[in-house]
């Protein structure tokens, strides 16, 4: 512990540091904090519409306007902010410059300047429940004229303030802060992975979940550049009277669409490919085994960034698109599950006839794969075909297939990470029997909410409807059980969750401490360090002579041969 | 493991600021391709625009470029300065860069001056009480654009400005002019594609 003297207080480590593990703790807390929020949401909006009579505490009984914008902000919050706060942020600054064997990130200032971004975000979101409007019910994908709201167009708020203090702005004004968070940092993690490799490291060593951090952030600024440009003329449209998505001015509404989908779709894959870096990381650390086909993936992930920037209007199947171009764009959807199909079997076959270690993130792990692939990823073909989709678009299905694919990838993933490097950068060991639980109780009421809303899907049941009571074929037979089911399903779900969070902050202050800095015996450098790694990173700088993944080499007298060390 | 400084783990196999650099002007020029993209989009739908066209200054535009591409070559000077380590030179040359983004700026808010008064505004309410629904968004556009073009004018001078000051203060940093010129060359760039789209196609 070379810098163990450089005592950091409180307010220094939490708003001030440049160190960028204390920034991945920011980003993670930050994050952990506003996604409570966003689970607390579902649960309301899932009580109500199962019970929808039900006075609930604090939020009393929910009427259409609350229901749309509690489902707004659940899923504003959990895309924009919790996926990409956690998977993207939080742990490419916890990763990376460990991973790389240096001391911090390219730009250490920048770095944390992106976070005061972040949080001022937050903060810009938070505000805009305390508006007039008390929250934005516009729906999360913010599609014209329904984020413009109650302004219109028209003369009901004319004053310049009324229309600015609004939900509607506040919260168009937080997610164009986030972008700007989010392209900073994405500045930084490409620069520090091509300038700051240890020496000897080449970029075909670099651990995997670092280069799908950085393909993502990429992908992430090819993408969104466009949707900046619309926010900028939703903001204009409703502070400033124009009328880019007015239609009744010969503004396209549609227009929003094409901007907020080109982001959107790209944007499922840019919090995919975080996760799907993270599983390579514990998987071949627990299958003993290298990696399957590393340039491969490298090569299919990159040809599914190209394609990812083609297939966003199959959001748009229903809203009026040429239906020659739902052809073209329904072929390339499906074509882009293979690139996923081969990344997903080179993991597949990674595991094969491994010397498995059932470990607790190695739990995670394998589920994510399980729901992603099976349940996620086959009703995205499903949906991406256009003749399908006209039937199930706006229904459960729709609701019930994303939820497949975000909740294996954040919450199973992330939770993969977080149970796998919760030690090296505590010290402490997390209380496995607590995490078991978590792991379970996850497991099983995830599936309890997911699989009844495909069945309601099928049935007929629309998404985005404050209560289905007064549709009487959906009020009949089973549909109103399995709803009962998908919301105490979703209820526990949301409380599991708090397993997880007592046991994170228990255990890291009372937990026990760690007895080794390597402890699944992995061979990537952040595991050659102290644990937690000092300020600094590595007392000497490591040099790398081998790739990311040699497990049960024949020539070595342990089962591992990490990265640094010469053979 | 062996004893490595830290200054020679780095191997900087591409600058590290010029990367930095690189790699924000590509996600900058995705922004203005999402507008581009609208305005061509729009363009060829509404006829209605052509004639909006007409109403821009043409003459103001063409100086304007002009005064943008004769500030890229005055920053080319100063990165030719900068290599020389000549920081009189380099003082001359970027101020003569912030004298044209002023200059840029001045014909702008002229031009912009002439279309208010003429009823062409963001929103364009006169257009609109004469029924020209289509053709205020032309205006709209147009000053999104160029709107959002001369805030990076202002935000390139700024940063030659304090990159400018910085060296004379502390004679280090050379390499800060190369980076912020890039920046200003993106800034003219991104002017070369707007000024025929919005000045000279009728």
């Amino acid at each position: 512990m070379s810098m163990a003297h450089v005592k950091k207080g409180f307010w220094h480590r939490f708003f001030f540091s440049l160190d960028h593990k204390d920034i991945g703790l920011q980003y993670l807390i930050t994050t952990m904090f506003i996604a409570f929020f966003a689970g607390i949401f579902a649960m309301v909006f899932r009580i109500h519409l199962a019970y929808p009579d039900v006075s609930i505490p604090l939020f009393g009984t929910i009427g259409p306007k609350e229901y749309n914008i509690l489902v707004t902000n659940h899923g504003l919050i959990m895309v924009l902010w919790l996926s990409m706060g956690v998977l993207l942020a939080s742990a490419g600054n916890f990763l990376i410059p460990v991973m790389l064997g240096t001391d911090d990130m390219a730009f250490p200032k920048l770095n944390k300047l992106s976070y005061w971004f972040f949080l001022s975000s937050v903060l810009v979101l938070i505000a805009s429940f305390f508006m007039p409007q008390k929250g934005f019910g516009g729906g999360w994908t913010l599609y014209p004229p329904l984020s413009v709201g109650d302004f219109g167009y028209n003369t009901a708020y004319k004053s310049f303030a009324g229309r600015f203090f609004s939900s509607n702005t506040f919260v168009l004004l937080a997610v164009a802060l986030e972008f700007v968070s989010l392209l900073m940092g994405g500045i930084n993690f490409m620069v520090t992975l091509f300038n700051k490799r240890a020496k000897g490291m080449g970029l075909l060593q670099v651990p995997m979940v670092v280069w799908m951090i950085v393909i993502a952030s990429v992908l992430f600024m090819f993408s969104v550049g466009p949707l900046v440009a619309g926010t900028f003329m939703l903001l204009l449209d409703i502070n400033a009277g124009t009328g880019f998505y007015d239609a009744s001015r010969g503004g396209d509404p549609l227009l929003w669409e094409h901007l907020f989908w080109f982001f959107g779709h790209p944007e499922v894959y840019v919090i995919l490919l975080p996760g799907l870096g993270i599983l390579a990381e514990v998987i071949t650390t627990n299958a003993r085994k290298t990696l399957f086909g590393y340039n491969l993936i490298l090569v299919l992930v990159l040809i599914a960034m190209v394609l990812s920037l083609m297939v966003w209007a199959h959001h748009q199947f229903v809203a009026g698109i040429d239906p020659r171009a739902a052809t073209v764009f329904s072929i390339l959807t499906i074509i882009i599950s293979l690139p996923f199909a081969g990344v997903i079997l080179s993991f597949l076959a990674t595991l094969w006839k491994s010397n498995l270690r059932l470990t607790l993130p190695m739990k995670w792990a394998l589920a994510a794969i399980v729901l992603f692939t099976i349940l996620g990823g086959f009703t995205g073909l499903h949906l991406g075909a256009a003749l399908f989709d006209v039937y199930a678009h706006d229904t459960s299905f729709v609701v019930a297939h994303f939820h497949y694919t975000l909740i294996p990838v954040v919450l199973f993933s992330g939770m993969a990470g977080f149970y796998h490097w919760f030690n090296k950068f505590s010290g402490r060991e997390l209380n496995r029997f607590l995490g078991n639980l978590h792991f379970w109780l996850t497991f099983i009421f995830f599936n309890g909410f997911g699989i009844p809303l495909f069945l309601l899907g099928l049935a007929g049941q629309p998404r985005r409807y404050a209560g289905y009571d007064h549709i009487p074929y959906l009020s009949e037979g089973h549909l109103p059980l399995l709803r009962e089911i998908a919301t105490i399903s979703a209820i526990i779900l949301v409380l599991s969750q708090f397993i997880f969070v007592f046991n994170f902050i228990w255990s890291a202050f009372k937990g026990k401490k760690i007895s080794s800095t390597n402890p699944w015996e992995s061979t990537t450098l952040e595991w050659q360090t102290d644990s937690p790694p000092p300020h600094g990173n590595f007392e000497v700088y490591p040099v790398v002579y081998h790739g990311p993944y040699e497990y049960n080499r024949p020539d070595t007298e342990k089962d591992y041969l990490p990265q640094n060390q010469k053979l | 493991m062996n004893t490595l400084s830290i200054s020679k783990i780095a191997w900087n196999r591409i600058p590290q600021a010029r990367l930095a650099m690189w790699t924000l002007i590509a996600g900058e020029f995705v922004i203005f391709g999402g507008l581009i993209v609208t305005y061509l989009l729009n363009r060829m739908k509404y006829p209605g625009w052509g004639e909006m066209a007409m109403h821009t200054n043409v003459i103001a535009g063409t100086i304007n470029t002009f005064v943008l591409l004769t500030s890229s070559f005055f920053v080319v000077k100063a990165h030719e300065a900068a290599l020389k380590k000549n920081i009189g030179k380099i003082k001359f040359w970027i101020w003569l860069t912030i004298l044209c983004a002023l200059i840029f700026l001045g014909i702008k808010a002229y031009e912009y001056t002439h279309e208010i008064h003429a009823g062409f505004t963001l929103s364009s309410p006169a257009l609109l009480a004469q029924g020209k629904h289509v053709e205020t968004l032309y205006w709209s556009l147009y000053y999104t654009m160029t709107g959002l073009h001369g805030l990076h004018v202002v935000a390139g001078a700024l940063a030659l400005f304090f990159v400018m000051r910085n060296i004379s203060k502390t004679g280090t940093h050379f390499h800060r002019i190369e980076v912020a010129g890039l920046y200003w060359h993106m800034v003219d760039i991104i002017w070369i594609f707007l000024f025929p789209l919005i000045y000279l196609i009728h």
